[in-house]
């Protein structure tokens, strides 16, 4: 008994069959209750108003947009050292949402940061860490569509997810040599005393809860389908072997 | 529908792109899955 | 390896393009920077430092394309695999090439091109400090790029989308030594900085390009 048996292709197919629907309904009933509590029934910031209530989406963007490019480096590198195909295909399925999530929480901070700071864009490092978040995303996701062999393909994008990975941090502090910027500090830590409070942080809970389900059940989908069309391809080039 | 006071229009415009980018991926990730699994079942069959 | 070094310096002497293109590419880039933005001297100086690291960032993309192409074409690459020589050697050979024809002529030539954008004069060591510390990492970059597009038809553009992101921090750090110098401020952390970028790069990259070079030569 390992973990590593459900990675095998057929077995992942059996047992993610059942469990998708399940997350996408837990998904679903996370982000509703969580989007509709944090729109409806929370107060307004003191001194943000209702600006406030872009919290409940772009905090677990960001999150996310952040743990999309970890897991694919985590699947690279299990790609990378034990060649499970599930894996790399899982690394590819993940890159587009990745991506879209980094889109959101750029989208929502320029949206929050005009009637706050009086400005939809500023250099400021977390800002230009997603913007450069975005752009790795990009490079990843061409790579992954201009190269013909899978196997090929797998093996190169991973290498550069991890390259990139490197890139990536060093990136996020070369960026903090401009000096500090206008976006706060970390608004969630396990410090009780930094925290946000209470009556948004519950609500705010939930949501990351469910843009994490959405996220799970988004890359199992897409991961899915990646199987397929790879069983598709090895069966057409088989037919093509036949009959030449 | 909460008092949204004078940033309602950034409030809302937030709301509405995020989920409508959600629900885009979903879709796209959805109508390629069907698809892809309707072409699976095709060839499966016709062995 | 010197070999092997000396005979890509001779080809891309004998090839022409090699040498003088990415030169003349950033020396226009430069040239044309006053004809976009005005000539306000003191806009100018506040941007020339960002706008020569730009452009030799750009400079430097401009030949990435050719370093494993010809080799991957006429089947030398395949040999150079097989040699005795390791794959990681004929990486840094490669990227230590590239500089050669275009990372060393751009930093000999930018301080040259300072009076074209009203360069501070405080600037100009700290032009020349960063580009020598900075553009060996520009080319080490870029052959990690290049071996991973190599086996591509039209790997050109990918390249480019690749590459770029991998080039801000050290960009980041260039611009901003040189902008320190310029306005009369300590820019030994920026220099320091870059210099472990470059460090770094020469240290990882090497075996990552070897690594992409397999994959593609399977």
């Amino acid at each position: 008994m390992s973990i590593w048996k459900y990675a095998n292709p057929t077995k992942f197919m059996g047992w993610t069959a059942p469990v998708l629907p399940w997350l996408f309904g837990l998904a679903a009933l996370c982000l509703g209750v969580g989007l509709v509590w944090g729109f409806f029934f929370t107060p307004d910031d003191f001194r943000q108003g209702a600006t406030v209530k872009i919290i409940y989406l772009h905090v677990p963007a960001a999150l996310m947009a952040i743990n999309a490019w970890i897991m694919m480096l985590v699947a690279s590198l299990i790609w990378y050292i034990r060649r499970h195909h599930v894996s790399a295909l899982a690394a590819r399925a993940a890159a587009p949402i990745g991506m879209v999530m980094t889109l959101i929480a750029l989208f929502t901070g320029a949206i929050w940061g005009k009637p706050i700071w009086g400005t939809y864009w500023e250099f400021d490092p977390r800002l230009t860490s997603f913007l450069i978040l975005f752009l790795f995303y990009l490079g990843y996701m061409a790579l992954w569509e201009a190269i013909e062999d899978p196997d090929t393909a797998a093996d190169l994008t991973s290498v550069l997810c991890m390259v990139g990975s490197i890139f990536a941090i060093l990136s996020r502090y070369a960026v903090l040599f401009w000096g500090q910027g206008l976006h706060q500090g970390a608004s969630l830590s396990l410090d009780k005393e930094e925290n946000v409070a209470d009556v948004f942080w519950v609500p705010l809970l939930v949501c990351m809860a469910g843009f994490v389900l959405l996220f799970i059940a988004l890359v199992l989908m897409r991961t899915r389908t990646e199987v397929r069309a790879r069983q598709i391809r090895a069966l057409e080039n088989r037919a093509r072997a036949q009959n030449a | 529908m909460p008092d949204l006071g004078k940033y309602a229009f950034e409030v809302l415009m937030a709301y509405g792109v995020s989920i409508a980018m959600l629900l885009a991926l979903v879709l796209v990730s959805w109508r390629r899955a069907t698809r892809v699994r309707a072409q699976w079942e095709k060839i499966k069959k016709n062995g | 390896m010197i070999a092997l070094l000396l005979r890509d310096l001779r080809l891309a002497v004998r090839a022409g393009g090699g040498f003088g293109l990415g030169l003349a590419f950033f020396l226009i880039v430069i040239v044309l920077v006053p004809f976009g933005v005005g000539p306000q001297s003191d806009l100018l100086t506040a941007i020339a430092p960002g706008i020569f690291w730009v452009a030799s960032l750009l400079a430097a993309l401009l030949s990435l394309d050719r370093i494993f192409a010809l080799d991957f074409e006429d089947g030398s690459l395949t040999l150079l695999a097989t040699s005795p020589l390791p794959l990681e050697g004929v990486g840094l050979i490669k990227a230590l090439a590239h500089w050669v024809t275009t990372g060393l002529p751009l930093t000999v030539a930018a301080p040259a091109l300072g009076f074209m954008l009203v360069l501070a004069p405080e600037a100009y060591s700290y032009l020349l400090l960063s580009l020598l510390l900075g553009t060996p990492a520009l080319s080490m970059i870029g052959t990690f790029g290049a071996a991973l597009t190599v086996g591509l038809r039209r790997g050109g553009l990918l390249l480019s989308v690749l590459v770029l992101p991998l080039y801000i921090p050290t960009l980041i750090y260039g611009a901003e030594a040189v902008r320190r110098g310029a306005e009369g401020l300590d820019p030994s952390g920026a220099l320091i900085l870059l210099g472990g970028i470059t460090a770094g790069t020469f240290a990882i990259l090497p075996f990552a390009t070897a690594a992409v070079l397999r994959i593609n030569l399977r």
